[in-house]
């Protein structure tokens, strides 16, 4: 979702050395396990003090392809400007604080800081929001989801046109500003960052959210795999108030289902990063329960003799 | 070309001019079945009578499509609630409130917004004198402060909502206040009364200022209806 530049400050403090390809970084973080699920290792220049700041990722298609769904203009503008300019504050912000040296999804999810947010946080969100958004949608999309994606949303919807109606009212009935997901709940109802808003739902379930603003379902431990943004600017242009018609054209014409199957694999893949984890954890903590349990007997053989004693 | 509404702007005006309403309080209502609904109020200048600050078309797709927005939904909340509150339906009277604050606090706060702004011709922009301009000065230092103020927080504001110049009345004293989406003045204390609300939603100004808020916020000030915030302040303090 990003690229990261890492720039010694020793050598200049403007320079950029080793720019890392957003595919190159996406497949080392998929590979590590990305976000707060496990601690990627990050690259590190060779000197102490390395500078690591975002870069504005083009979304992958010519800006004027969506049209006449969405314009070139409106493009333009929501990547060139309200992207641009949510990445310039997110830079500025992370410059020299503890922040700097995190991954995107890890800026967010600790300048969430559980709903109490800092500053950063808007554009950090705002940041990853539109990379998302960007790769939610492509030239020619639309149509039907297909295999496990399709089965999933007829399994938790009921059929795909009952799922259809639910994000569109969902994207229509956002108040104010703010983004509409298509997200795989696996959590485990133990959110650390935030309230749960579907507590009583099943986990490893295809969910419909609403986050108002910036904010996006990382912070609840959800994995999203599709993004409508519902903020004026998305749509004014070209649909002015009739936002019911942007979202019906999003979803007849631009969503890009091979994006949101890309991203469900990502997230089955993670439920099976998670699983082996606290497999092994388990296992370790068999481990120390028979390791205190062996210490525990000795122990209380130890009691044993000085009772005898 | 991207799609644009133009088959429902050909339908704009018919429907606005057929419908008569009253306009009482500047919240036009009407009686319908004993249940009290709403209509559009009517805009005391031109469309174009804003312009440069604010462009003719701005003007009216804010006017007769999102405040007759929140308008026909505020109705339509009210019926449904007079349905579930005589059926005893406890949990969707419940539900309907995010609904009915919502667009009654979209009804509200544009019924508010219109009779802030004042053509520069008739007066529009020319700062407050009398006790309303004292209070300005001893609350803030000077207009130019509170203007500075008002910009500065409505510019941060995230998302949609508006930023107020507010009287607490049991303080006595003037704030700069926002509120998110279409809360009105109102759900930050029964103490505030709204003297002057901007909007600052992107439907306000980005066909013409696009992502540059700060430059709507700028421009706003020269057709700023003073006149209408000193009475109201001049009757509440009274």
């Amino acid at each position: 979702m990003r690229m990261a530049c890492l720039a010694s400050e020793l050598s200049s403090s403007t320079a950029i050395c080793h720019p890392l390809p957003q595919r190159w970084r996406s497949t080392f973080a998929q590979r590590r396990g990305i976000g707060r699920w496990s601690s990627p290792k990050r690259l590190r220049c060779a000197s102490v003090n390395v500078r690591c700041y975002f870069q504005l990722i083009p979304p992958p298609y010519p800006l004027s392809s969506l049209e006449p769904y969405m314009s070139q203009e409106t493009v333009e503008r929501h990547w060139g400007r309200h992207h641009r300019e949510h990445l310039n504050s997110l830079n500025t912000h992370i410059a020299g604080s503890e922040l700097n040296e995190m991954p995107l999804e890890e800026i967010v999810l600790a300048s969430y800081n559980k709903g109490d947010c800092l500053p950063v946080f808007i554009h950090a969100a705002q940041t990853w929001n539109h990379d998302f958004f960007w790769q939610s949608m492509k030239p020619g999309g639309g149509g039907r989801p297909s295999g496990i994606l399709l089965q999933l949303i007829e399994r938790d919807f009921g059929s795909f046109e009952l799922f259809l109606k639910e994000f569109k009212t969902a994207a229509l009935t956002q108040f104010g500003s703010g983004w509409v997901w298509l997200t795989y709940k696996s959590n485990r109802l133990d959110v650390g960052n935030a309230v749960n808003p579907c507590p009583s739902a099943e986990d490893n379930k295809l969910v419909v959210a609403k986050t108002p603003n910036a904010i996006n379902p990382l912070v609840w431990d959800y994995s999203p795999l599709l993004a409508i943004d519902v903020w004026e600017h998305a749509y004014y242009l070209d649909y002015e108030n009739q936002r019911a018609e942007y979202i019906s054209v999003f979803m007849d014409k631009l969503v890009s289902w091979d994006f949101v199957s890309s991203r469900l694999a990502m997230a089955f893949a993670r439920d099976e990063e998670r699983a082996r984890k606290d497999a092994s954890s388990s296992e370790e903590d068999d481990l120390v329960l028979a390791d205190s349990a062996a210490r525990e007997m000795f122990l209380d053989s130890d009691d044993d003799d000085s009772e005898t004693e | 070309m991207a799609l644009r509404a133009s088959a429902a702007r050909k339908t704009l005006g018919n429907w606005f001019s057929v419908r008569k309403f009253m306009a009482v309080g500047g919240l036009g209502h009407r009686q319908s079945r004993g249940l009290q609904t709403f209509s559009l109020p009517d805009l005391p200048y031109d469309y174009g009578a804003l312009e440069p600050a604010i462009s003719a078309e701005i003007m009216q797709l804010h006017h007769q499509k999102h405040h007759q927005t929140y308008i026909t939904n505020y109705n339509k909340a009210l019926e449904q609630l007079d349905e579930a509150v005589n059926k005893g339906e406890v949990s969707k009277v419940v539900h309907l409130q995010s609904t009915i604050k919502f667009n009654g606090g979209g009804h509200v706060n544009h019924s508010i917004f219109w009779k802030n702004l004042k053509p520069i011709a008739e007066g529009g922009g020319e700062p407050p004198h009398s006790a309303l301009g004292w209070a300005i000065d001893q609350n803030f230092g000077s207009l130019e402060t509170l203007i500075q103020k008002m910009n500065t927080e409505g510019a941060a504001l995230q998302g949609s909502g508006w930023v107020w110049l507010a009287l607490d009345k049991e303080a006595k004293k003037l704030r700069v206040e926002t509120t998110a989406n279409q809360d009105p003045l109102i759900t930050k204390g029964t103490n505030f009364i709204p003297l002057l609300g901007i909007d600052v939603w992107e439907h306000a100004y980005y066909l013409q200022y696009k992502n540059v808020r700060p430059d709507y916020l700028k421009n706003i000030w020269n057709v700023i209806n003073w006149k209408y915030a000193i009475e109201v302040y001049e009757n509440e303090v009274a």
